[in-house]
């Protein structure tokens, strides 16, 4: 919005202050003057302002001007517009609220005998010209002008009608089901039973509050004018608006609560105006006023209002005296309250002031004790409270589970694993694909594309997209990880837990001019799984996979380089190779390993809490085991083979080589099977070694190796 | 260095014992000519591996019994020389022609193992997180699917309020049929989670709430759909506006160095009342004015206010104690986008989202 201080500055004599000046007093009372605009000598500036939702009233020159003189104390110049005394009416013109629920006032003015044309110098000089011409305005039909000056001096919308196109008088009403009105911006609507219009006898003239009509607009050949000024109700006005698409000034601000004793002023100010070019006023103004409206806008209640409560809810001030009965009293007096003594309520609050408060018309924000508070903080400066700091309370409790997304968290990063966030939404079809449980995938009503049309189940879609991202401009060593909620249910009953994605591509993270990097591997990616699981204190943790068959590998990944996740009896993820068919579905011509642990689960374990064992002081020695197996003897089968002989001096073993050759048979792998043994109180003899390792191979012999010789 | 092993010793007389240990003190004696000090004590004085310690197991402990006497004599003899030669071999050390023959190439980059980078989100939510945890300030988090009531209606946006238009709102599908305040929606702040903790927990709170949120925004260079804030709330008795002011100007300047300034203006959400923007001086020209404040000196970086009391009352319906005229708070909320990037020099809010390596990894 713009407004000249040249314009303000005619409603506040004695305003001294520079335009930059007031610019930043006004900007730190909430009445925020983005830009400020010098327009030359004795111009004065053009300012652009933002001005909050709530402060409709100040969006028009007289509002602000009402500001600055509570701001600096200064008197306001009242809005009073001397009209020439009427030529009487054979009868009053006829003007009936029929919608009592959705207008306020009507007020009617007839003017007879004008000239259509260019607007001419007015009363105070050239005020419309000479404004209009700052703020690039355009100058258009002196009724025209009349209603956009009225608008930008005051806020109030008001509508002019060619009174030659009536047939009878005023009716604001519903419309009628199926009812036609073509409106100014020469669109043809059909009405709705819930519209609010402006009628004559026969038919909709105007979207109350909206916008005028079509046919009864002011033409260069019209001759008889009716003015409107009038009060709507803000939902009534915003549904009829919503309704046909349409935000007007005029909408814009019925929604947010007009002024209901400003439209005979603006009736008076549009008068003034069109009458210059000649004309004269038939009979008083007609002045329709609803008094439920009345009672909830112009006539409210006072409200009562205590020192005590300004001083409890605004603290401290820079100023040693605080908030006194003065400062209450000035402020909320030149924002146009009045303010009536009254006795305290409790003896013990004497001495401090207790008020009722009426409130100004044009302020239908200020209701409560709260509001008056808060006008109170606003126009004293926000910025002369003090910086204090209150009182430490209770102790700091942290999330239950922030020690485990932490822990999740610091594997990945230490993994060399870069830490993403991806769009919480992904397209119906990627929702299906990476559901953990099928169906229970949530649209959205209204998503920002196709692509975005579900919640995520899964954080794989958002990985892919990433990896792909990457790849598809040259990145090709890809290490990514996103820590998010993902979503399940139904539209019904939305379902959220923190799940861990994460997808590698390329090389190891090795940054090197002397060692050449190495491809990432599945059992890459099973390490880093490895160890995010080992922070948790697992029971009964194992990885298995099934046969493609079986149905039960998400679609998403290679059904036999693939690994689910279990424990303590509940699946916990999922890792592997992306599928061939997805990769090419994306256009993917690398490996790209991708898994998703489902935190919700991870984080039901207790974070594992290191103990310390005693480290043997005796040698440990190590005996290398050259093992033939067949193909289908996986090495979990060897593992627990070595787990089952329980020799306590047994402390570890481990693969130390996998290989095949051609001296082997050809379904057979060779694997080298290291062992370390160690006692915690001795150093081990000889034949004791013998025999442990006599065990092993009985052992790993039954599990159906064959030792190399 | 491996040790080359001592003989094998089959005879014990006294010509293969004389020979035996005369060939070891000629190798002890041109060790300590060619080796530094330190290597020559491993070798021959080694506890573990030493040559010495060599002979005393295999040759000693093998000598049969008429021979110990004689190895032992032997032993101690050779023992002492190594001990004098140590002594001398210090002395002299590698030359340095043949140290340089040993030279490397000290400037080629060091080999990392390159670790993952925290998300610049991540860590600026954690440091904002940090310095309301050392105020005293619990961490609370909700759901990002919420229902319009928490969203909205509690928060004092009654049905049909024109501020509801500022936050364009994503919708879960199907929800026409439900009453309003059920209906669920991608919360468009992270506000509903003082309602929900304000129905857990009577007062005192004090929590700072980091969370993800969405508004159903076009997407330009510093608008995203998706986004992150990190509200606060602070309620106890006798908590006041010049609380609120002390307690933001204290976190500014932890989070952006002492010399800053706060600057306070009215402002306007419907769940606090009265309601303020927070300017910080520019961290980037000391308030000068210069192109990323536009000249103005200040920077505009949270919304906060005084709780309103309609939302207290909508907290006394499940906790009674949440009675305005008794109690008071603050709330405050800002955007993790905005602070990062003024902190990391990124002028794409897009590229937060978009997972590229090279953008990620510069945050290491």
């Amino acid at each position: 919005m713009k407004i000249l201080t040249q314009w303000l500055r005619s409603y506040l004599s004695g305003l001294s202050v520079d335009d930059a000046q007031l610019a930043e007093d006004l900007t730190l009372r909430g009445i925020a003057v983005e830009g400020n605009y010098p327009l030359g000598e004795g111009r004065g500036s053009l300012y652009e302002m933002d001005i909050t939702t709530n402060r409709v009233d100040a969006m028009n020159h007289y509002g602000i001007a009402r500001e600055a003189a509570a701001i600096y104390g200064l008197p306001l110049k009242p809005l009073e517009f001397a009209l020439l005394a009427p030529r009487p009416a054979a009868s009053p013109f006829p003007v009936r609220i029929e919608a009592e629920d959705a207008c306020g006032r009507f007020t009617a003015r007839v003017l007879r005998g004008v000239t259509i044309g260019e607007s001419r110098d007015w009363f105070a000089g050239a005020e419309v010209a000479t404004y209009f011409a700052l703020l690039e305005q355009k100058m258009i039909l002196n009724a025209v002008d009349a209603t956009n000056f009225a608008w930008l001096a005051m806020g109030q919308p008001t509508h002019a009608f060619d009174l030659d196109k009536l047939e009878g008088g005023i009716i604001v009403r519903r419309a009628r089901m199926g009812e036609r009105l073509k409106t100014l911006d020469g669109v043809d609507r059909v009405l709705d039973a819930d519209d609010l219009v402006v009628a004559d006898h026969r038919k909709a003239l105007a979207l109350a509050g909206v916008m005028g009509g079509w046919d009864t607009m002011i033409t260069p050949e019209t001759k008889n004018v009716l003015i409107e000024a009038a009060w709507f109700d803000p939902m009534a006005v915003r549904q009829t608006a919503r309704r046909h698409g349409l935000h007007t000034d005029a909408s814009h601000r019925f929604e947010r609560g007009a002024d209901l004793n400003a439209a005979p002023v603006a009736s008076a100010l549009v008068s003034a105006i069109l009458l210059a070019n000649g004309g004269w006023i038939e009979g008083e103004l007609v002045d329709v006023c609803v008094a439920a409206f009345e009672e909830r806008t112009a006539r409210r209640k006072p409200i009562g209002l205590a020192l005590s409560e300004v001083r409890r809810i605004l603290g401290k001030t820079d100023d040693e005296e605080g908030i006194g009965a003065a400062t209450v009293g000035g402020v909320l007096t030149a924002l146009g309250c009045g303010l009536a003594s009254q006795p305290p309520a409790a003896p013990q609050t004497s001495g401090q002031g207790m008020w009722k408060v009426t409130l100004p018309s044009w302020r239908l924000d200020l209701e409560r004790e709260i509001d008056l508070i808060e006008e109170v903080a606003r126009v004293y400066g926000y910025n002369r409270f003090a910086n204090t700091l209150p009182a430490f309370g209770e102790g700091v409790k942290a999330l239950p589970w922030a020690e485990k997304e932490a822990a999740s968290r610091s594997v990945m990063l230490a993994a060399g694993f870069n830490e993403a966030i991806g769009s919480t939404f992904c397209s119906a079809a990627d929702g299906a694909l990476t559901a953990p449980q099928p169906g229970l995938v949530v649209p959205l009503g209204n998503p920002l594309s196709e692509e975005a049309g579900v919640l995520r189940p899964s954080l794989v879609p958002g990985m892919l997209a990433m990896i792909a991202g990457n790849l598809n401009r040259d990145v090709d060593d890809v290490r990514l990880f996103e820590l998010g909620t993902v979503f399940g249910g139904t539209t019904e009953k939305v379902e959220e837990r923190p799940s861990l994605g994460f997808g590698a591509a390329g090389s190891l993270p090795v940054e090197s001019a002397l060692h050449t990097g190495r491809v990432i591997d599945f059992h890459d990616v099973k390490g880093v799984v490895e160890q995010v699981l080992a922070k948790s204190e697992m029971r009964g943790m194992y990885f298995d996979r099934f046969p493609a068959e079986a149905g039960l590998t998400p679609e998403w990944l290679h059904p036999y380089r693939a690994a689910r996740v279990v424990a303590d009896g509940a699946t916990v993820g999922w890792f592997g190779l992306l599928h061939p068919r997805e990769a090419a579905a994306r256009k993917l011509r690398q490996a790209v390993f991708i898994g998703e642990l489902y935190l919700d689960r991870l984080y039901k374990m207790p974070l594992r809490k290191p103990v310390a064992r005693e480290i043997s002081r005796y040698q440990p020695v190590r005996r290398d085991f050259s093992l033939v197996l067949d193909e289908s003897i996986p090495w979990e089968t060897i593992d627990r083979a070595m787990a089952e002989l329980h020799i306590p001096e047994l402390v570890e073993w481990r693969v130390r080589e996998v290989f095949r050759d051609e001296r082997l048979g050809k379904s057979e792998y060779a694997l080298l099977l290291g062992a370390t043994f160690q006692a915690q109180d001795r150093t081990l003899r000889e034949e004791e070694l013998q025999a442990f390792q006599a065990r092993v191979v009985e052992a790993v012999s039954k599990a159906g190796a064959r030792l190399r010789v | 260095m491996a040790n080359e092993a001592i003989p094998n010793l089959t005879a014990f007389d006294e010509a293969a014992l004389e020979k035996a240990f005369t060939a070891l003190e000629a190798q002890a004696r041109s060790d300590a000519a060619s080796l530094e000090k330190e290597p020559f004590r491993l070798k021959w004085l080694g506890r573990k591996q030493g040559l010495l310690n060599e002979v005393s197991d295999q040759w000693l402990k093998a000598a049969p019994p008429e021979a110990k006497k004689s190895v032992g004599q032997r032993f101690k003899t050779l023992k002492e020389l190594a001990e004098g030669l140590l002594e001398q071999a210090s002395g002299a050390g590698p030359t340095d022609a043949s140290l340089k023959a040993e030279a490397i190439d000290i400037t080629l980059p060091g080999t990392q193992r390159l670790t993952g980078a925290e998300h610049p989100i991540t860590r600026t939510m954690n440091e904002i997180v940090a310095v309301f945890a050392a105020l005293g300030y619990s961490v609370g988090v909700g759901p990002e699917v919420e229902t319009d009531f928490y969203n909205f209606e509690c928060m004092n946006f009654p049905p049909g309020h024109p501020a509801r238009d500022t936050q364009d709102t994503l919708v879960v599908a199907n929800q026409e049929r439900k009453p309003l305040r059920d209906r669920l929606l991608l919360r468009t702040h992270t506000s509903p989670v003082q309602m929900r903790t304000m129905e857990q927990q009577p007062p005192p709170v004090r929590i700072v709430i980091p969370g993800k949120v969405h508004r159903n925004d076009a997407a330009d260079a510093t608008h995203s759909p998706i986004f992150h804030q990190v509200e606060g709330l602070c309620v106890d008795t006798n908590i006041t506006f010049s609380d609120l002011k002390g307690t933001l100007d204290h976190a500014m300047k932890a989070l952006f160095g002492s010399s800053v300034k706060t600057r306070f203006f009215p402002s306007f959400f419907p769940f606090t009342e009265p309601s303020a923007d927070v300017q910080i001086s520019c961290i980037f020209c000391g308030g000068k004015g210069c192109r990323k404040c536009k000249d103005s000196g200040w920077i505009e970086l949270l919304g906060c206010g005084m709780v309103d009391p309609a939302v207290f009352a909508f907290a006394a319906e499940k906790q009674p104690a949440y009675d305005a005229k008794k109690i008071s708070g603050f709330a405050f909320g800002m955007g993790v986008e905005r602070i990062a990037m003024m902190k990391y020099g990124i002028s794409e809010i897009g590229s937060l989202f978009a997972g590229d390596m090279r953008f990620l990894g510069q945050f290491a």
